[in-house]
């Protein structure tokens, strides 16, 4: 469902969140993803209009950040830290294992449509290594048996929850929603914390009680 | 033992640490109300007394930056927080803004106040999307109770704050390419000066400071300036978060003083795993110049680390043992910069494409040994040479893996390729037919 009019409320309240209008491209280029999955001519063309630019310098913006997909991306777009110490950990095993179980390249989608595979940079959860992402989603200490387990229940409709996320997996374009900053109400939902950020607390808890 | 020091993570062990009443709970909030009836150039001294240094990398004093911002000069200001955390190895803010995102819209609060700005902006990287759910709940949380929005607590005082979540750029963590982020243009780092105090986002004062150096500023306000530089060391004061990830039998977040050692820290992890041997490891990221075994007793504050020879930088210890092949890391951290590098400076942007080819050809034993010297050349014309520091950054893991194993990169030659099996490193055995 491509950016239309009846957008507009949206994504008058987004421009209105900045001093100056051209601040809003980042966020309306996510919105946009959210409608279209990807960021497609026409919504830049919309977002120019919008900000009162050339779309030239809307497709600068939109060419320069990796989140913003030139084509369409699965339901569930998987990324897997393969920077190096989940490298090292086991994301080459694991990003090797599921191009060989998809049958897919880099940056490619399944024929269902359902798994995009990519792989990514360090995703700032170094002790959870190694680390596989599902729509922005933490996919905690990840085994090549377990990654394989997640992109097939994907293929279901039926993926797990995340680690430390959400009660359910969200679609690409729902995230994309909350990228842009329109809150989904699942702030809520999951674990404060996982056991390695609690392992420093719980040591010195132990340390005082002694 | 070695003592720790939970502050800002005292009360991350609660289910309902992140929310509003959960974060009042604990005592929330009380530190604005507190800052609020200061004069603004009292909070900028309680913080600059305090001793407080930048907690995202270069450790510049948080009350000096915010005393750099010219008052009375009829411009709006603007109060940033970088929340980019990007830098390899680094993983402090982010989970602690999925626990207590309170504490940094509190301390944004009480900076904004300090510097006179009445809009404030988070910029958070955009792959975090559960934490990005918080941390605007806590906003939209925090305008409900009356902290942020029109005059705040009756004090006068007016503040917007709003969240901008960033769409996967590393070099954005840099705090001039994160305000022209900001601005709606591509990322890519101005030349200073002027620097943001003067011109920062549109051209106005702007102070730009990490997640946890302003989480830090309401623990401040609240305990005082002694209780602070209780703990530290002379230059290095108060506490705070190392994160140890890799090749230990206990990852996670550790927060003590600052100067402790990695000897302690890893004893804290529950040693190495399976007993094997510490090989390298990064001081604050992959940017900062590697350490080996013999820097197991450094001090880890901005001057121990300084020098010993690297830099502190974000306290992500990343561990690596006996089975990791120190040209592989190197090579992997290598083209990690080479993608990341925005393209504006030709040294940064040539000259990693350059260095990825060549690590290439010596990972896969098809190099010279007259390679080596041409890396560490490449390097010298590219750190410092650049109008940001992804540039040195990128030279550091080659030039200090060079110092401590040159014989490694030369055994690759001799061997026809690497002497290491990957599969050795790995969390899970990978021989069991691949299975687990």
């Amino acid at each position: 469902m491509p950016l239309t009019a009846a957008d507009n409320p949206v994504m008058d309240s987004i421009i209105n969140r900045y001093p100056r209008s051209r601040s809003a491209i980042m966020p309306l280029l996510h919105f946009a993803q959210s409608k279209d999955g990807y960021v497609t001519p026409d919504s830049i063309e919309v977002i120019a209009q919008k900000l009162n630019l050339e779309t030239a310098e809307v497709s600068a913006v939109a060419t320069f950040y990796t989140q913003y997909k030139r084509k369409p991306v699965g339901e569930y777009h998987v990324g897997v830290c393969t920077n190096t110490l989940c490298a090292v950990m086991g994301g080459d095993a694991i990003f090797e294992a599921l191009k060989d179980h998809l049958g897919i390249e880099n940056d490619e989608v399944t024929a269902d449509g359902k798994v995009s595979v990519e792989h990514i940079e360090c995703n700032a959860a170094c002790d959870y290594a190694p680390v596989v992402m599902a729509n922005w989603e933490f996919y905690d200490n990840q085994t090549v048996q377990s990654a394989k387990d997640l992109v097939d229940a994907m293929r279901q409709g039926n993926p797990p929850a995340p680690t430390r996320g959400p009660n359910k997996l969200p679609t690409w374009k729902e995230n994309s929603a909350v990228l842009a900053g329109l809150n989904d109400g699942r702030a809520h939902e999951g674990v404060q914390a996982g056991e390695p950020t609690l392992l420093g607390l719980k040591i010195a808890k132990d340390q005082g009680a002694k | 033992m070695t003592k720790l020091t939970p502050v800002l993570s005292a009360s991350w062990d609660q289910k309902d640490s992140f929310t509003i009443e959960g974060y009042k709970r604990n005592g929330g909030y009380k530190a604005v109300e507190k800052a609020l009836s200061m004069a603004p150039d009292d909070v900028i001294q309680l913080v600059k007394d305090s001793g407080l240094r930048g907690r995202g990398g270069a450790g510049f004093p948080t009350g000096m930056k915010w005393g750099f911002i010219p008052q009375g000069d009829n411009k709006e200001h603007y109060f940033v927080v970088n929340a980019d955390e990007s830098e390899p190895g680094t993983c402090k803010d982010m989970p602690m803004l999925m626990a207590n995102p309170h504490v940094l819209v509190e301390g944004i609060i009480i900076g904004s106040y300090a510097i006179r700005a009445n809009h404030a902006f988070i910029y958070i990287r955009g792959e975090v999307t559960h934490i990005i759910r918080r941390v605007q709940q806590a906003i939209e949380d925090a305008y409900k109770a009356g902290y942020l929005g029109k005059n705040i607590l009756g004090k006068g005082f007016d503040l917007e704050l709003v969240l901008h979540v960033g769409a996967g750029a590393y070099i954005c963590g840099e705090e001039t390419a994160l305000l022209d982020s900001l601005e709606g243009f591509r990322g890519q780092p101005r030349l200073r000066p002027p620097f943001p105090a003067i011109a920062g986002l549109y051209a106005r004062p702007t102070v730009v400071n990490n997640v946890e150096s302003v989480a830090s500023v309401p623990a401040i306000v609240n305990n005082g300036v002694e209780w602070f530089a209780s703990m530290g060391t002379e230059k290095s004061k108060g506490f705070t978060l190392y994160s140890l990830s890799g090749h230990v039998k206990n990852p996670g977040q550790f927060e003590a003083p600052l100067g402790v050692t990695l000897r302690e820290l890893i004893a804290l992890a529950g040693g190495m795993r399976n007993g094997n041997k510490l090989k390298f490891w990064t001081p604050g990221g992959s940017s900062t110049p590697l350490f080996t075994e013999a820097h197991l007793d450094t001090p880890l504050d901005y001057e121990g680390v300084a020098a010993a020879g690297s830099m502190l930088g974000t306290k992500a210890l990343q561990i690596f043992d006996e089975t990791v092949c120190v040209v592989r890391a190197v090579l992997r951290w290598t083209e990690f910069y080479k993608h990341e590098s925005c393209g504006k400076c030709t040294p940064c942007r040539e000259g990693t494409w350059w260095l990825v080819q060549i690590l290439k050809d010596l990972e896969s034993g098809k190099g010279e040994a007259a390679d080596l010297d041409k890396l560490l050349d490449l390097c010298d014309n590219i750190a410092g040479r650049s109008f940001c520091a992804l540039a040195d950054g990128a030279a550091s893991p080659i030039i200090s893996s060079l110092k401590y194993f040159r014989q490694e990169y030369l055994d690759h030659l001799s061997n026809g390729g690497c002497p290491f099996d990957p599969a050795k490193s790995t969390l899970f055995e990978l021989a069991q037919g691949g299975a687990r």
